[in-house]
C-alpha cells in the first residue's frame, strides 16, 4: 500500500495545477459564493409616474428601493415599457383613483420583498393600492428558471465537450498533424466549434420545447432576437471551452479547468441570486459571464417581450465577448501549432 | 528543386538540440536520419516541416500544401474509418472530383487497406495504423514526404510494406525524409545522415559512409571482449582498428551499415 501512496504523492506534486486547485480553490469559492448567495433584495429600482410622483418618490426613499425616475408628465404606458425594457422592476402610477404598484414579475425575490415594504410605507388611509405584477403574475419559480436552466444546461455541456477538443489531438498526436496541414488557426477553431453549434443550437430548441411544454412558461417575444442572443451566447460558451483546450496539457486538466469557468456560472449569474444583491466586490465577476447576458436575453424575450432595441447592451456585449474569446482562443492556439514539434 | 536543411541549429533551453546540421532532400531520393533517443532526430523533421524554427541555418522546404508529413506518435483519427481519415485528408488538401476518388483508390490499394475501409483507425493493428498514417500523407502527391520513426514498433512484415510505400513514393518523385533507429533501414536510402546528440556523425550515400570508415574492422571469436575499440556481433566480436592495423589473429571484414555507426560514435568519443 505504502508504494502505491507513495506513488500517488510523488505523481500529484508533478501536477501543480491540480494541487492549486484542490487547495486554493476550495478557499476562493467559498469567499466568492458566500458573498454572492444572498435572498435579501434591497436597492430596487423604481420609478414613480403621475401627478403623485413627487409624494410616491418621497414613499419610497427607504433601503429597499431606488428611484430611478421621478416623472409626473409620464403616464402608466411609458412605466410599463421602463418595466418591460428592465429599467426598473417597481413602477408607482399616480393619478385618478388610488396608486396602482406595477411589479416585474420576472424578478422574484425583489417582488416579494417590495410587496412587503410597499404595504409598510403606505400611509394610513390612503386610498387603496392596486398592485398588478406584470410578465408572471403567480410569481411562477419555474417560469423564471426555465429560460436561464436553458443557458446553464448548454453551458455546461457546450463548454465541458468542446473543452476536450484540441486537447484530444495534443494527447493523440494529430495536431503535429494539423500544424503542418495547409490549415489556419481560425480555420481549426472554426472547424471544432462548428458541429457543437448545430448540436447546441438543436439541444436549446428541445429543452425550450420540453420547458415550455412542461413548464407552461410563455414565450411572448420575437423568436429572431432569442435567436441571435443564443447565437453569440452559444459562440462564447464553445468558444470558452476551446480556450480552455488550448492552455490544457490533458483531459483533466480541461475538465478542471471547465469547472472552475462553470461553477460560478450557476451562483453568480443571476440565475438564482440576484445580481443585484451580490457584495460589490464579487458582482463584476458577474459582468464577465456570458451565461448573465444570456439570462437577461432569454428572460426579457420570452417572458416580457423585449425588442432588439432594449437588449442592445446583453447582446452587445455578448458579441464583444465572443469576440475576446475566440480571438485569444485563435491566438492561443496559433502558438499551439507553431510548438506542436 | 531540392529542399532540406543547411547548417542547421537548434537550442532548446541549455541543450543543443541540433548543431548545424546539413541534411539535404532530393526529389525521387529516400533520405534516412539515423539516431538513437534523443539524437535529434525529431528536431530535424521538425524543422524540415516547419513546426519549429531554427536558431540558425536555412531550410528549404516547399509549401504547406505540397508536405506530406506523419508524426512519430499515431497519425491518425482512431475514431475515425479508414475512409474517413483519407476524406479528412482529401478536404484538407482540397482534392475533389475524379482527381479525389483516384487518389483514395490509389492509396488503398498501395497501403493494402482496400477490405478496411470501414474499420475505425482504433481498431487496425499497429502496422495497419502506420501504413494509413504514411497513406495519409502520400494522398496529396506531396512533393515533400516527411516520415518520423515511421517503422518503430511494426513487425517486419507491416515494416517492409511500409518501405515498399515509402521507396515507391521517392520512384514518383517524391523527395523523402525518414527518421529511424534501426540502422538496417539506412542501407535503402540514397542519402543516410547520422546523429548523435544533436551533432552529426556522417552524411553522405551508404556506400560512401561505408567507404569512408576510417581504418581496419576485424572479425574474431572468443568469450571475452577483446579490447575497448570493440562490439559485440552475434557470436563474435568486432574489432575496428582506426590506423588501420588489426591486432594478430583478427582478420578483416568487409563492414556494414551498423559497423558503420558504431565506428563513428567511437570516433566522436576518441575525438572528446
Amino acid at each position: 500500500m505504502w508504494a502505491m501512496v507513495a506513488k500517488e504523492f510523488r505523481e500529484l506534486r508533478r501536477d501543480r495545477r491540480t494541487v492549486a486547485m484542490m487547495i486554493i480553490l476550495p478557499v476562493v469559492l467559498l469567499v466568492v459564493f458566500g458573498y454572492a448567495a444572498n435572498f435579501k433584495v434591497h436597492d430596487i429600482p423604481a420609478v414613480t409616474v403621475g401627478p403623485g410622483a413627487q409624494r410616491a418618490a418621497a414613499l419610497l426613499r427607504t433601503p429597499t428601493f431606488r428611484v430611478n425616475a421621478i416623472e409626473p408628465g409620464a403616464g402608466e404606458a411609458a412605466a410599463r415599457i421602463r418595466l418591460r425594457d428592465g429599467q426598473d422592476i417597481v413602477a408607482i402610477v399616480t393619478g385618478s383613483g388610488g396608486p396602482l404598484v406595477l411589479l416585474d414579475g420576472t424578478q422574484l425575490f425583489a417582488v416579494e420583498t417590495a410587496e412587503t415594504a410597499l404595504a409598510h410605507v403606505a400611509p394610513a388611509g390612503s386610498a387603496a393600492v392596486r398592485v398588478q405584477i406584470l410578465y408572471n403574475p403567480g410569481l411562477t419559480t419555474s417560469w423564471v428558471m426555465v429560460p436561464g436552466l436553458a443557458g446553464l444546461i448548454l453551458v455546461f455541456i457546450g463548454t465541458l465537450i468542446t473543452s476536450l477538443g484540441v486537447v484530444r489531438e495534443r494527447q493523440a498526436g494529430t495536431l503535429e498533424q494539423l500544424a503542418v496541414m495547409p490549415f489556419r488557426a481560425r480555420d481549426v477553431i472554426a472547424g471544432k466549434i462548428a458541429p457543437y453549434l448545430i448540436v447546441a443550437a438543436v439541444d436549446l430548441v428541445l429543452i425550450l420545447v420540453v420547458g415550455i411544454s412542461l413548464f407552461h412558461v410563455p414565450f411572448v417575444g420575437n423568436v429572431a432576437v432569442f435567436a441571435l442572443g443564443a447565437a453569440l451566447f452559444l459562440l462564447v460558451t464553445l468558444g470558452m471551452g476551446v480556450l480552455i483546450s488550448t492552455v490544457s496539457q490533458n483531459q483533466g486538466q480541461a475538465i478542471q479547468l471547465a469547472f472552475m469557468i462553470l461553477l460560478p456560472q450557476v451562483l453568480l449569474s443571476g440565475l438564482i441570486f440576484p445580481v443585484s444583491s451580490m457584495a460589490a466586490g464579487v458582482r463584476w465577476i458577474s459582468y464577465v459571464l456570458p451565461l448573465s447576458y444570456f439570462i437577461q436575453i432569454s428572460r426579457g424575450v420570452m417572458l416580457k417581450g423585449m425588442p432588439i432595441t432594449a437588449l442592445g447592451q446583453p447582446l452587445g456585449l455578448l458579441a464583444l465577448l465572443a469576440v475576446v474569446v475566440l480571438g485569444l482562443a485563435i491566438v492561443r492556439f496559433r502558438r499551439d501549432l507553431a510548438a506542436a514539434a | 528543386m531540392s529542399w532540406g536543411l543547411e547548417g542547421v541549429s537548434v537550442t532548446r533551453g541549455r541543450t543543443v538540440a541540433l548543431a548545424g546540421v546539413t541534411v539535404p532532400v532530393d526529389p525521387s531520393r529516400i533520405t534516412v536520419v539515423v539516431g538513437g533517443d534523443g539524437a535529434g532526430k525529431s528536431t530535424c523533421l521538425a524543422v524540415l516541416a516547419g513546426l519549429l524554427e531554427p536558431d540558425a541555418g536555412v531550410v528549404r522546404r516547399p509549401a504547406k500544401d505540397r508536405i506530406g508529413y506523419v508524426p512519430a506518435t499515431a497519425g491518425l483519427y482512431t475514431d475515425l474509418t479508414v475512409g474517413e481519415n483519407l476524406a479528412f485528408c482529401a478536404d484538407a488538401y482540397r482534392l475533389a472530383g475524379p482527381e479525389r476518388s483516384r487518389a483514395t483508390e490509389r492509396i488503398l490499394e498501395q497501403t493494402g487497406l482496400a477490405g478496411a475501409r470501414r474499420r475505425l483507425g482504433g481498431q487496425l493493428s499497429g502496422g495497419m495504423q502506420r501504413k494509413l498514417a504514411v497513406g495519409m500523407a502520400l494522398l496529396h502527391a506531396p512533393e515533400l514526404l516527411i516520415l518520423d520513426e515511421p517503422t518503430t514498433g511494426v513487425d517486419p512484415v507491416s515494416r517492409a510494406d511500409l518501405w515498399r510505400l515509402i521507396s515507391r513514393s521517392a520512384a514518383d518523385g517524391t523527395a523523402v525524409m525518414v527518421s529511424t533507429t534501426y540502422v538496417n533501414e539506412a542501407a535503402r536510402a540514397a542519402r543516410v545522415v547520422l546523429l548523435e546528440a544533436g551533432q552529426q556523425l556522417a552524411n553522405g550515400s551508404p556506400d560512401d559512409i561505408l567507404r569512408g570508415i576510417p581504418g581496419a574492422i576485424g572479425s574474431v571469436r572468443g568469450p571475452g571482449r577483446p579490447g575497448p575499440l570493440s562490439w559485440r556481433r552475434g557470436a563474435s566480436w568486432r574489432v575496428w582498428a582506426p590506423a588501420g592495423r588489426l591486432p594478430e589473429g583478427v582478420p578483416p571484414v568487409p563492414p556494414d551499415f551498423d559497423d558503420a555507426v558504431l565506428v563513428a560514435e567511437l570516433s566522436r568519443e576518441q575525438g572528446r
